[in-house]
C-alpha cells in the first residue's frame, strides 16, 4: 500500500530524512516511532504531498504523490500532530466541509457522517462548535473526519499527545476497530511505546533521519534482547535528550494560548 | 466549483457566529465618522470645501472595507496557527481554488462590514445626491475588498508570527488608509503627497465612491477611478494567487 525508497530531504545543509526505505502492506497498522526531530512528520508530510522529497521515491497505492496530486489525497485521511480543526465551526460543519473538499455526494457525506459521529461517540454533540471539546473529542472528531472520504490510508501523526489514559485507549480501540471493519492501512507515530506494541503489527525506527530497525514488535524486541518496546528503543537510539529549539510556530502556538484564555 | 463555494461559505459561518466581534470592529470607524466628521466640520466649511461630514462618510465605509478585507486575509496566520490551513492544503483540491473561495469570502464579509457602516452614515446625516447611486458605491465596495483581500492572502502566505502582524498594521495598512484620502481631500496637495496617494489603490475606491454619492472633493474621474482600482484588483489577485501557490507547511 505504502512504499518508499531511498527517501532524502534536505532543508539546506540538515539531512531531515536520510535514505529512507520501507514498505507498508494493505490492511496493516504500521508504528513509525523515533525521538524528537529524527523526521518522523518530515516523512508524513512527504508522504502526504505538503513536501517535495529531495531524492527517492514514493508510491501509495500504486500510484506517486508527485504525479498524481489529486489521486493521492483522495486516498489518504490525516490527522496531524497538532489540531487542524475549525473550532468555530460545529462538529457536523467541518464534517461537512470536509466532504465537499474531498468530492463527497452529498448524500453519502450526511450518511456517513452520521454514521462516523456516532461511532466515535458524538453525535449527541455534532451542533456544538468543535472550540468547546475537549483534548480527546477533538481528536476523535479529527479522525472520524478524516474517515469521512473512505480512505485506503490513514495517517496519524501522534494522534495521542496530551491525552489522558482513558482517551487514549479508546481512542486506539476505534482505530484498530475501523482498521480491521473498514480495512484501512493505518500509518502512525507515537511516542508512547506500550501503545505502539498493542496497536501496531509492524514497527520502523528512525533516528538522525535514517531507519535504524524494522519489523514486529516482538521482533524488535528479541532482536535488541530488551523486556519492554521502550527498552528496545533506548537501546537503539540512546539516551541522551534531543532539544530542538522552538519555531517560530510554537511561538505564536504560545501566543495563542495566551490569547485564548483571556479573550474567550 | 463546490470547493470554492464552501470555503466563501466557511468565511460567512465565521462571520455570523463572531458578533462581538463584528460590533467591536465597527468601533474605530464610528470614532472616525462621528469624532472626526463633526470635529472638523466647521475648519471645512470655513476653508469652503463644502460639509466634511458628506465628504468623510465614504472615506470611513472604504476604511472598513479595507480593514475588514485585509485582516480576512491575514486571518490566513490563523489557520496556520489553528491548523485548519493543513486540512484545506491536503484536500485534493487546487490551491487556487482554495485561495479564491477564502478570498471571495472574505470580500462578502468585508462588503457587508461597509454596507453596516454605509447605513450608520446615513442614520447620522449623510445623504447620497441620488439613492439610485448606491448600487454604484457598492460596485467600488466590491472592488476594493476583492483587492485587500487578495492583498491580505498575499501577505499571510509569507507571515509566520504575531509580530509579523504588528508589523503590516502599522507600516501597511495605516499608511494605505491615512494616504487614500479618506479624511482629507486629495486636491491640492504638494508634488511628494499627491504622488504617494496615486500609488494607493484606496485613493481611487474611496474617489469613486465620492463621485458616484455625490460628495464634494472628488479628485479623478469615476471611469479612471474605476479601471485604476480594477487593474490593482486583478494584479492583487494574481500576486495573491501565486504567493498561496507556494505556501509550505
Amino acid at each position: 500500500m505504502i512504499r518508499v525508497q531511498n527517501l532524502v530531504k534536505t532543508f539546506g545543509s540538515f539531512t531531515a530524512v536520510n535514505d529512507v526505505s520501507f514498505e507498508v502492506a494493505e490492511g496493516e497498522i504500521f508504528a513509525f516511532l523515533g525521538p524528537n526531530g529524527a523526521g518522523k512528520t518530515t516523512t508524513i508530510k512527504m508522504l502526504t504531498t505538503l513536501l517535495q522529497p529531495t531524492s527517492g521515491s514514493i508510491t501509495l497505492d500504486g500510484l506517486n504523490p508527485k504525479t498524481h496530486h489529486n489521486q493521492v489525497r483522495q486516498r489518504f485521511g490525516i490527522v496531524f500532530q497538532d489540531p487542524s480543526l475549525d473550532g468555530e465551526l460545529t462538529a457536523w460543519e467541518n464534517m461537512e466541509l470536509h466532504g465537499v473538499l474531498y468530492h463527497v455526494p452529498s448524500k453519502i457525506r450526511r450518511q456517513r457522517s452520521e454514521e462516523l459521529l456516532k461511532r466515535f461517540e458524538l453525535w449527541d454533540r455534532k451542533d456544538e462548535q468543535a472550540k468547546k471539546f475537549s483534548g480527546g473529542m477533538k481528536r476523535r472528531l479529527e479522525i472520524a473526519r478524516g474517515f469521512l472520504h473512505t480512505p485506503r490510508i490513514l495517517f496519524l501523526d501522534e494522534p495521542t499527545l496530551g491525552l489522558d489514559p482513558q482517551s487514549r485507549n479508546q481512542l486506539w480501540n476505534h482505530v484498530k476497530n475501523v482498521n480491521e471493519t473498514e480495512k484501512v492501512t493505518v500509518f502512525l507515530t507515537t511516542h508512547y511505546m506500550d501503545e505502539a506494541d498493542r496497536v501496531a503489527h509492524r514497527i520502523g525506527v528512525i533516528d538522525h533521519g535514517k531507519l535504524i530497525a524494522q519489523g514486529t514488535p516482538r521482533e524488535i524486541k528479541d532482536s535488541t534482547g530488551a523486556e519492554t518496546l521502550e527498552d528496545a528503543f533506548l537501546k537503539l537510539t540512546g539516551d541522551s535528550i534531543r532539544d530542538e529549539s522552538a519555531s517560530s510556530t510554537d511561538q505564536l502556538r504560545q501566543f495563542a494560548k495566551m490569547w485564548q484564555k483571556g479573550g474567550r | 466549483m463546490s470547493a470554492i463555494y464552501i470555503l466563501w461559505w466557511r468565511e460567512l459561518r465565521r462571520y455570523s457566529r463572531s458578533r462581538a466581534q463584528m460590533v467591536v470592529s465597527l468601533g474605530q470607524p464610528l470614532l472616525y465618522l462621528l469624532v472626526l466628521g463633526s470635529g472638523f466640520g466647521h475648519v471645512f466649511q470655513r476653508a469652503g470645501m463644502g460639509n466634511y461630514f458628506q465628504f468623510i462618510s465614504p472615506g470611513v465605509i472604504g476604511m472598513m472595507v479595507l480593514f475588514s478585507s485585509i485582516f480576512s486575509g491575514l486571518g490566513l496566520l490563523w489557520d496556520r496557527q489553528f491548523g485548519f490551513l493543513k486540512e484545506t492544503l491536503v484536500a485534493p483540491v487546487s490551491r487556487l481554488q482554495i485561495m479564491i473561495g477564502r478570498t471571495l469570502g472574505g470580500a462578502t464579509v468585508a462588503v457587508i462590514q461597509g454596507l453596516i457602516v454605509m447605513i450608520l452614515s446615513v442614520l447620522f446625516g449623510f445623504r447620497p445626491q441620488n439613492w439610485l447611486a448606491i448600487p454604484a458605491a457598492i460596485g467600488f465596495m466590491v472592488l476594493i475588498a476583492l483587492c485587500f483581500a487578495a492583498l491580505g492572502t498575499a501577505i499571510g502566505s509569507g507571515l509566520q508570527d504575531m509580530q509579523g502582524f504588528q508589523l503590516i498594521m502599522n507600516f501597511l495598512v495605516m499608511p494605505i488608509y491615512f494616504l487614500s484620502g479618506a479624511i482629507f481631500p486629495l486636491t491640492n496637495q504638494g508634488i511628494v503627497l499627491s504622488f504617494i496617494t496615486r500609488l494607493d489603490p484606496l485613493s481611487y475606491g474611496i474617489d469613486g465612491m465620492r463621485n458616484v454619492l455625490g460628495a464634494p472633493n472628488v479628485a479623478f474621474n469615476p471611469v479612471l477611478d474605476l479601471v485604476v482600482l480594477a487593474a490593482f484588483g486583478l494584479v492583487f489577485i494574481l500576486f495573491g494567487a501565486w504567493r498561496f501557490s507556494k505556501i509550505e507547511i
